[in-house]
């Protein structure tokens, strides 16, 4: 018998567990009735900044928010301050100096400050963590009450093979409980959310 | 006493400065999981149907994992099983040989501590460093985590210093958590980039798309599993669910109940490998199907490892997590453990007073209180409970069982137990006498006070 014939028969074997229904979610879940404020509250408290900005602003305000970083990697559209191609990299190691990265996030969850971002246009997994800083770009109308709607949303193809919730920037409390932020991700985080 | 708990206790203990603070900061995480779950109207109905997904999933749990295998195969995912410890480690190995890895960064795993792969791996000649920043810390310490969500939580910004002083050159006698954390991260990254291949774990495989979640505040995961092209994950056979949509139910249950933050920062949903890599899954049974042979113990392997159970046990937050000596501690942990191996883990069951925190607070639902009663009475059944434990408790029985000499020790004690000198009570062989004083004696029994109450009623 294979190792994986004896895991099954050894759970077969005399199982006594009785079986439930499994539950449904429609419309299930707490609601809110501003999702934005709600959502820009649950992101600063773990250290992240929301804000709600017209797309042709998109430039002059990340531009202001990161006035001193060099090299910028953004698959937005409508913002040029770009000067750097992460997709044109074939390894994700040369993304390794990458000190600010613009990317799209699909949607947001109003309930616990999250972003999905599968963003199938960027070739490499690797930038959301390996930046030094991020920026997730959602559209103004994107954001769902809780997690019961996100999954909703949420599916994979064999071409999207990996997707993310983020919330806020990478963040540890190991020491001594006390929270620092900027762990092995990035040390800073904005949504912004545009018109 | 000579059993293992209460003399790790002991030591912890014999600290009393560091204990409160132990006490007092498991304390201050639960207070934040109580704060958070009660902005949730709807979190008892959560809780109901984590418990009964979980429950289903046992239920039907050869047909999930056959399910997964096909879906992730489909996917790309190489599967392998293996029924245990051993056989885990070899897998994981021959991957690694096949593939010319030789550094290795892992994330967070409990089932690679649980199958002590990190030495293993370390024998044969390949370097392995976990990236978890407390991890870190207890790995270049060389002790195991004490905690599943808090693994340096037993110490204090001081040790990490002096550790990272001697490990990683900072500057000694700085104790800033920011600056540590800092020097770690720099130190980390270096082997992000030169890894060849990132192990981790898995909180949640999904059967109905062939995937897998992993949960983690700093990305450690993240940047092990997409740097490198190629990732291992490990995962015991619980950790399966039925559909993607169940995640909303754990993703919301899991942060909140762990930290008491609404979600981690990071929910990664990893569904094949990286472009021109590999990904590897190892499903690993390793003691846990004969759980669901047990009525009484089945529930112990619906837990998802949120810590919670921990952070609210009275003995855990005095006595610390490497008291308990298994790889899971704390209620939870000493179910698991009573239940692999009754003789070596005899005195876990007793670590508890029975208070119920930990079934309170458990978002699965597992009955841990009950749990840890069942396993006393099959340790006595079973003859594997401590001599002096046993003779107690038969006594204890003996005289409860005739009441009236009962009643007359009560009437005897009431008498001479305020007559007595301390040092009656201060002895070596009291161990219960430490930390207390004499018990204040009461003029009557309860029942002579019910008696008379009755009687004043009429």
């Amino acid at each position: 018998m294979t190792s994986k014939e004896q895991i099954l028969a050894s759970i077969r074997e005399n199982r006594v567990v009785v079986d439930t229904k499994l539950p449904s979610y429609d419309n299930f879940g707490m609601k809110f009735d501003d999702k934005f404020e709600h959502f820009k509250k649950m992101l600063e408290s773990v250290g992240g900044h929301a804000l709600c900005i017209k797309k042709e602003q998109l430039d002059e305000t990340i531009t202001s928010l990161y006035p001193e970083v060099k090299i910028i990697t953004s698959n937005v559209e409508g913002f040029t301050k770009a000067t750097f191609d992460a997709n044109a990299q074939e390894d994700v190691h040369n993304l390794k100096d990458v000190e600010l990265c613009v990317v799209e996030g699909n949607f947001a969850v109003a309930e616990n400050g999250a972003v999905w971002v599968k963003n199938s246009n960027n070739k490499h997994r690797g930038l959301y963590f390996i930046s030094e800083n991020i920026v997730i770009v959602v559209k103004k109308d994107e954001i769902v009450n809780n997690m019961h709607e996100a999954y909703e949303r949420v599916s994979f193809n064999n071409e999207d093979a990996y997707g993310v919730f983020i919330s806020g920037p990478s963040k540890t409390a190991d020491i001594e409980q006390s929270l620092v932020i900027g762990a092995h991700g990035p040390k800073s985080g904005y949504v912004i959310f545009v018109d | 006493m000579s059993s293992k708990h209460p003399l790790n206790a002991k030591a912890f203990v014999a600290n009393d400065e560091r204990m409160h603070w132990h006490d007092k900061a498991l304390w201050f995480v639960r207070e934040k999981r109580d704060i958070t779950s009660k902005t949730i109207p709807e979190w008892e109905q959560l809780r109901e149907y984590a418990n009964s997904i979980k429950t289903h999933t046992m239920a039907n749990l050869d047909k999930y994992l056959v399910e997964f295998e096909k879906n992730a195969q489909a996917r790309g995912i190489e599967v392998h099983w293996a029924k245990d410890a051993k056989e885990h480690n070899e897998i994981v190995y021959n991957i690694l040989k096949e593939n010319n890895a030789k550094k290795i960064v892992k994330s967070k795993s409990m089932l690679t501590e649980e199958c002590h792969l990190n030495p293993y791996l370390i024998e044969k000649g390949i370097e392995v460093v976990d990236t978890d920043l407390g991890e870190r810390i207890v790995q270049l310490r060389n002790e195991p985590p004490s905690h599943v969500v808090l693994p340096a939580i037993h110490l204090k910004k001081q040790d990490v210093s002096d550790t990272f002083h001697e490990h990683l050159g900072t500057q000694e006698g700085n104790y800033d958590p920011t600056y540590l954390t800092r020097a770690a991260r720099a130190s980390l990254r270096e082997n992000f980039l030169n890894a060849d291949a990132g192990i981790t774990g898995v909180n949640f495989a999904i059967a109905n798309t062939g995937g897998f979640v992993v949960c983690t505040n700093e990305g450690n995961a993240d940047m092990g599993a997409n740097t490198p092209k190629l990732h291992i994950a490990c995962m015991g056979i619980e950790k399966i669910i039925p559909r993607l949509e169940d995640l909303s139910v754990f993703t919301r249950l899991l942060a909140r109940s762990a930290t008491g933050q609404a979600v981690t920062a990071y929910t990664s949903h990893f569904h094949g490998p990286v472009v021109g890599g590999k990904m590897h899954i190892v499903i690993v049974d390793n003691l846990r199907s004969p759980f669901l042979k047990s009525e009484k113990y089945q529930k112990a392997l619906n837990c998802i490892r949120c810590g919670a159970c921990m952070n609210t046990c009275p003995i855990f937050r005095r006595s610390g997590g490497h008291s308990y000596e298994y790889v899971i501690p704390g209620p939870i942990g000493s179910s698991l453990a009573t239940f692999r191996d009754p003789k070596k883990h005899k005195t876990l069951s007793f670590a508890c007073t029975l208070c119920g925190s930990c079934s309170n607070v458990c978002p699965v639902k597992i009955d841990l209180d009950a749990q840890l009663y069942n396993h006393r009475q099959d340790l006595t059944q079973q003859g594997i409970i401590d001599s002096k434990k046993k003779f107690m408790l038969k006594s204890a029985s003996w005289l409860m069982s005739h009441p009236t000499l009962f009643d007359l020790a009560g009437k005897v004690a009431r008498k001479v137990v305020p007559l007595l000198p301390k040092s009656m009570l201060y002895t070596k062989s009291n161990v219960w006498g430490k930390n207390r004083d004499l018990p204040q004696m009461p003029k009557n029994s309860f029942k002579e006070l019910y008696k008379k109450g009755i009687e004043d009623d009429k």
